[in-house]
């Protein structure tokens, strides 16, 4: 069921392409800022990379939540999802895959490329873009609840940001951490495991707390 | 009574500035939130009372039909 | 003779029960924080470490234990609301958040303020002072949600999602803080706030503690009062209290 919903969705996306792109370009801006800012250095920069990449990455998946209801909810078509006989979790655990796919995805393909701006080692590489991988679904899955919750209130784009930001701390520590921990010799295991037990608590968890939402939203 | 004088107690073995500095705004704070929920009470009151008195007819109506 | 405890959760009931209460808890909470600041200045010796600095102890840990019990009633009042639809539970959540994120915000001042001489910096990425941070954010986060939205209903139940979502995730930020936190600096700093802990300093901060707790009960309950009429105010019964309070 939940195919339906990311293979529609899929469609939607390609047809309106300036979006994909617009989150791609803004995390491509954000990451070779900070060189600018910081200045050229290349030890500061190696060790800074991952906790910028990662931090690009939490605002850019961030800033197209409020996309992920909004357009079903102007055309009604969020309301025929919660009369529909399937049920509310799965399609929203659809569109939450999809706004991963759509926004998560891109950034982890373009990660290793920004991560040679910051001369990061192969392997570092390989971390950084395996812990995005774990991570990013994550941050769209939690983005889900902030997004249903503040469907069709005014000024809600800064309101997900508020509502949402605390909970992906976590994310981040472990996700910045994994790189710099197999950058320092230790290895990334722990980390990377870390993620996935996220992954997964959010999977099960964070679809049923949508749909809540969404139907508290919705009333 | 462990304190020489007053002056010995402000000074707070030196670090009287931090000491007083966060009971100060603590103070500050816990005061200033007994302010503000007296505040909005009031000024509900007030609010109430002006609906009351303009509506005081309709209210009539309101309660007994 | 079994207490009709469902009595008291019709917001009319308790608007009236909240009205005795009130001075009550007021009245404990000035003898107490009179008592334990008497205690905490005047009878507690001066610590051999830190010097005076630790006075500081008296205020910084009830508002750190505070701000936690606090965020965790206010979820707990939120999560009744939410499954049971009682009205009443959700205007308690929506009155405790104010008064957790002064609490929050006062646990910050004061251990940045006693950080300054034992630490010598104001801030210090210190695993508490963090989770404590991102624990006013969880409080910006509930309030402002609960103000964006007009109807107070879905106000109520918006709010209850996060703040169950937040309450889950405290532990877990809580951990993972510390465990960054270990990364970064090596071992740990040791934060001991002081040896613990010659008995004085003990009763005076569990003093305070209850003082606070009496204190946040009393603002509590006048803020659920003030929100009790603020949605009643079209019921009858809001419309002859007025008659009276005129």
């Amino acid at each position: 069921m939940s195919l339906w919903v990311i293979q529609r969705d899929l469609l939607l996306a390609i047809r309106r392409r300036a979006d994909v792109l617009t989150t791609l370009f803004f995390f491509i801006i954000v990451v070779s800022l900070f060189p600018l800012g910081v200045g050229p250095e290349i030890n500061i920069l190696r060790t800074m990379a991952p906790g910028v990449v990662w931090v690009a990455a939490l605002l850019a998946s961030m800033l197209s939540l409020g996309r992920m209801f909004s357009s079903d909810y102007l055309d009604g078509t969020l309301e025929q999802m919660l009369l529909s006989p399937q049920s509310l979790a799965m399609l929203v655990l659809g569109k939450a895959l999809a706004h991963w796919l759509v926004t998560g995805v891109p950034l982890v393909l373009m990660s290793p490329v920004l991560g040679i701006q910051y001369d990061l080692s192969a392997d570092a590489l390989l971390v950084l873009t395996a812990s995005l991988l774990l991570g990013t679904p994550v941050l769209s899955l939690i983005g889900a609840i902030g997004a249903a919750l503040t469907l069709g209130l005014r000024g809600g784009g800064v309101l997900v940001s508020l509502l949402v930001l605390p909970l992906y701390i976590p994310v981040l520590i472990f996700g910045a951490g994994a790189v710099e921990a197999s950058a320092a010799g230790l290895g990334a295991g722990a980390h990377l495991s870390l993620l996935g037990a996220f992954l997964l608590a959010s999977l099960v968890l964070a679809p049923w707390a949508t749909a809540v939402s969404l139907r508290i939203s919705m009333e | 009574m462990i304190w020489a004088s007053w002056s010995d107690f402000f000074s707070m073995g030196g670090y009287g500035f931090y000491v007083w500095g966060s009971y100060l705004v603590s103070v500050a704070c816990i005061a200033g939130e007994i302010a503000l929920v007296f505040n909005r009470k009031r000024t509900l009151l007030k609010h109430l009372s002006l609906i009351h008195e303009s509506t005081k007819q309709e209210k009539r109506n309101e309660t007994t039909s | 003779m079994a207490i009709n405890w469902f009595k008291y959760s019709s917001p009319a009931s308790f608007y009236f029960l909240a009205g005795k209460m009130i001075p009550l808890f007021s009245i404990a909470a000035t003898i107490l924080f009179a008592a334990g600041l008497y205690i905490g200045f005047f009878v507690a010796p001066t610590d051999f470490q830190q010097g005076e600095a630790y006075r500081i102890i008296f205020i910084h840990v009830p508002a750190a234990w505070m701000s936690m019990f606090l965020y965790v009633m206010m979820a707990i009042w939120a999560g009744i609301g939410l499954a049971f639809n009682t009205r009443l539970s959700s205007m308690m959540a929506t009155a405790i958040a104010p008064t957790g994120a002064m609490f929050t915000f006062l646990a910050l001042w004061t251990g940045a303020l006693w950080g300054k001489p034992m630490w010598g910096t104001w801030w210090v990425w210190d695993a508490r002072l963090t989770s404590e941070l991102i624990l006013l954010f969880l409080y910006i986060g509930f309030m402002s949600l609960q103000a964006a939205i007009d109807d107070p209903r879905r106000a109520d139940k918006a709010g209850a999602v996060i703040a169950l979502v937040g309450v889950v995730n405290i532990p877990i930020i809580y951990f993972s803080v510390k465990w960054w936190n270990t990364l970064h600096q090596g071992a740990t700093v040791s934060v001991t706030q002081s040896p613990k802990m010659a008995t004085t300093m003990l009763t005076g901060m569990l003093i305070m503690s209850i003082a606070c707790w009496m204190y946040a009960i009393a603002v509590i309950l006048i803020r659920t009062r003030t929100i009790i009429l603020e949605r009643e105010r079209h019921t009858a019964w809001v419309g002859e209290l007025r008659g009276v309070a005129q």
